[in-house]
C-alpha cells in the first residue's frame, strides 16, 4: 500500500540502523509512548536491530490498557441493562474489568456490538429508536475528534436514545508525571504521532524545555520509528532538547484546528484515573454542561473500592519493568487468560512480547 | 487504538457539515470516511484515517522529500 510499504523496506532500515550506530556513542534510555508504536517495535524486531547502547523503554500508550477496571464495571452494568445496545471498540471487549469483561457480559445475554466508529454507533441508533445505544467512547487526543463529532452530530439530530460512556485520556499530562517520577531513567520521548497530528506540538515543545527532555514526534513504521530514534539520538549526543517533527508528512506543527476546536466543544479538562497508574490531574475529559443529557456515565455510578490487582501494568507502562520481569508473564498471564490489559489489546505490551518475542 | 492508516479519496459523497464524506480506497478496500476535519483534501489526495475519520491529509512532498534524503544519503560503513 502506498505510503505504508515505503517505510518497512529492509535497505532503508538498514541504512537508518547504521546512520544511528555511527551516532550513537554511550548508551541512551529512550520511551515510545504508543502503542501502536511499541508493536511496530516488537514486531519488526527493532530492539535486537538497534546498538546495544540504546533501550527503549515503553510508555503508557495502549487506551485499553489504562482505561480504569472501574469503569470496564460500569460499561458492564450498563450493557447488562435490556433496554441498551452497548457499542465499543473491539480492542475493549476481552479486557477484564473488577471481575468480568464486556464479552463475557454478552456470552451471559448483554447485547454488546463492536463498531469501528462511533459514527457506526449514531446509524444504530438512528436504526433502532426503541433501543438506548451507549458507546464506549475511550481514546486518547487521536480518538476524542471523532467521539466529539458523533455527539455534535447526535445534538444536532436530537438524537435521544444515543449517549456514550467516556474514558478519553490526554497524554502529555502522563508524560509529565514519568518524566518527574523518581525512579525514572527516561532520556528521551518519541512522541505519538497520531495524537500529535491532533493537537500540535506545542505542549511537547513546553514538555522538552520544562524537563529538558529530547522529544521527537514519531510516525509507526519501522522506517519512521527508527527516524524518531536517529533525531532523538542527535540530540542527546549534542546536549540539546527540544520538540522536533519526524512525521512530518501527516502531523502538522498546529495539529488539526477543526477536531480541537471539536473537542473543545464537547469537552472539558478533567483529572482521570489511569488502569494501574492512579489520578494524573487534568490528564482527562469530561462532557461540558451542554452535553451531559449524552453522558451514560451519569446513569451508573461505581463505587466499588480499587481492587487490588495481579497485574503489574503500572510499573510496565512508567517504562519500571519489561513483561519477561512479571511472575505471570507468559504463564498465569496468556492472551487467552489475561491477568491484565496489556496482555489483551493488540497495542498492550505484554501482548506484543507474548506474540513476537 | 491510535492505529491510523494512509487512503487515498476517490469520490466525494457528501458535503454536509459535520458529514463531509467520501469514498477511500485502502490498497483496493473501499470505504466510506467522514472528511469533516479535512475540508481541503480532493479526489487523489490521501488522507490518515482513525475510526472513520480522517485527521490529516497526507503531505506527499513531505513523504517524497524524506524517502529521497535518507536514500541519497551514502552509505554509511559499519554494522547495525
Amino acid at each position: 500500500m502506498k505510503h505504508l510499504t515505503e517505510y518497512r523496506d529492509s535497505q532503508l532500515i538498514g541504512q537508518l540502523l547504521k546512520m544511528i550506530a555511527a551516532r550513537v556513542s554511550q548508551p541512551w534510555v529512550l520511551m515510545e509512548v504508543c502503542g501502536g508504536q511499541t508493536h511496530s517495535i516488537v514486531k519488526y524486531g527493532l530492539e535486537q536491530l538497534l546498538p546495544a547502547g540504546i533501550e527503549l523503554l515503553h510508555g503508557p500508550g495502549c487506551p485499553v490498557c489504562v482505561t480504569p477496571a472501574s469503569t470496564i464495571d460500569q460499561a458492564i452494568s450498563l450493557a447488562r441493562r435490556p433496554q441498551v445496545l452497548f457499542c465499543s471498540y473491539g480492542d475493549m471487549l476481552r479486557v477484564p474489568g473488577s471481575g468480568h469483561s464486556l464479552l463475557e457480559a454478552k456470552a451471559a445475554g448483554a447485547d454488546v456490538r463492536m463498531v469501528y466508529s462511533p459514527l457506526d454507533a449514531l446509524a444504530l441508533a438512528r436504526d433502532n429508536p426503541d433501543r438506548q445505544i451507549v458507546f464506549f467512547a475511550i481514546g486518547f487526543e487521536t480518538t476524542a475528534p471523532a467521539t466529539a463529532i458523533a455527539l455534535q452530530t447526535a445534538r444536532a439530530q436530537q438524537l435521544a436514545n444515543f449517549s456514550v460512556l467516556v474514558a478519553h485520556f490526554l497524554v502529555p499530562p502522563a508524560l509529565a508525571s514519568i518524566a518527574t517520577a523518581n525512579s525514572s531513567r527516561l532520556q528521551g520521548l518519541l512522541a505519538p504521532g497520531h495524537v500529535c497530528a491532533v493537537t500540535g506540538m506545542a505542549e511537547y515543545q513546553a514538555l522538552a524545555a520544562r524537563y529538558h527532555l529530547p522529544i521527537v514526534i514519531t510516525g509507526f513504521e519501522p522506517a519512521d520509528i527508527l527516524q524518531g530514534i536517529l533525531q532523538c539520538v542527535e540530540q542527546l549526543e549534542s546536549g540539546q532538547a527540544y520538540a522536533c517533527n519526524a512525521y512530518s508528512r501527516v502531523v502538522r506543527d498546529a495539529g488539526n484546528s477543526l477536531a480541537q476546536e471539536a473537542v473543545s466543544t464537547v469537552f472539558q479538562t478533567a483529572d482521570q484515573e489511569w488502569r494501574g497508574i492512579g489520578i494524573i490531574e487534568r490528564s482527562g475529559l469530561q462532557l461540558r454542561a451542554e452535553y451531559q443529557q449524552f453522558d451514560a456515565g451519569l446513569a451508573t455510578t461505581s463505587n466499588a473500592p480499587a481492587a487490588q490487582e495481579e497485574c503489574i501494568s503500572g510499573a510496565i507502562m512508567l517504562g519500571l519493568k519489561k513483561p519477561q520481569q512479571c511472575p505471570h508473564f507468559g504463564t498465569r498471564c496468556r492472551p487467552e487468560h489475561p491477568l491484565g490489559a496489556p496482555m489483551v489489546s493488540s497495542e498492550g505490551v505484554c501482548a506484543a512480547y507474548f506474540q513476537y518475542h | 487504538m491510535c492505529l491510523a492508516i494512509p487512503g487515498r479519496v476517490e469520490q466525494i459523497l457528501s458535503d454536509e457539515p459535520l458529514a463531509r464524506e467520501a469514498m477511500v480506497s485502502f490498497g483496493g478496500i473501499r470505504k466510506t470516511v467522514n472528511l469533516s476535519f479535512v475540508p481541503d483534501a480532493a479526489v487523489g489526495d490521501y488522507v490518515i484515517v482513525h475510526v472513520g475519520l480522517a485527521i490529516s491529509k497526507l503531505d506527499e512532498e513531505a513523504a517524497a522529500a524524506l524517502i529521497a534524503t535518507l536514500n541519497s544519503i551514502p552509505a554509511v560503513e559499519g554494522t547495525p
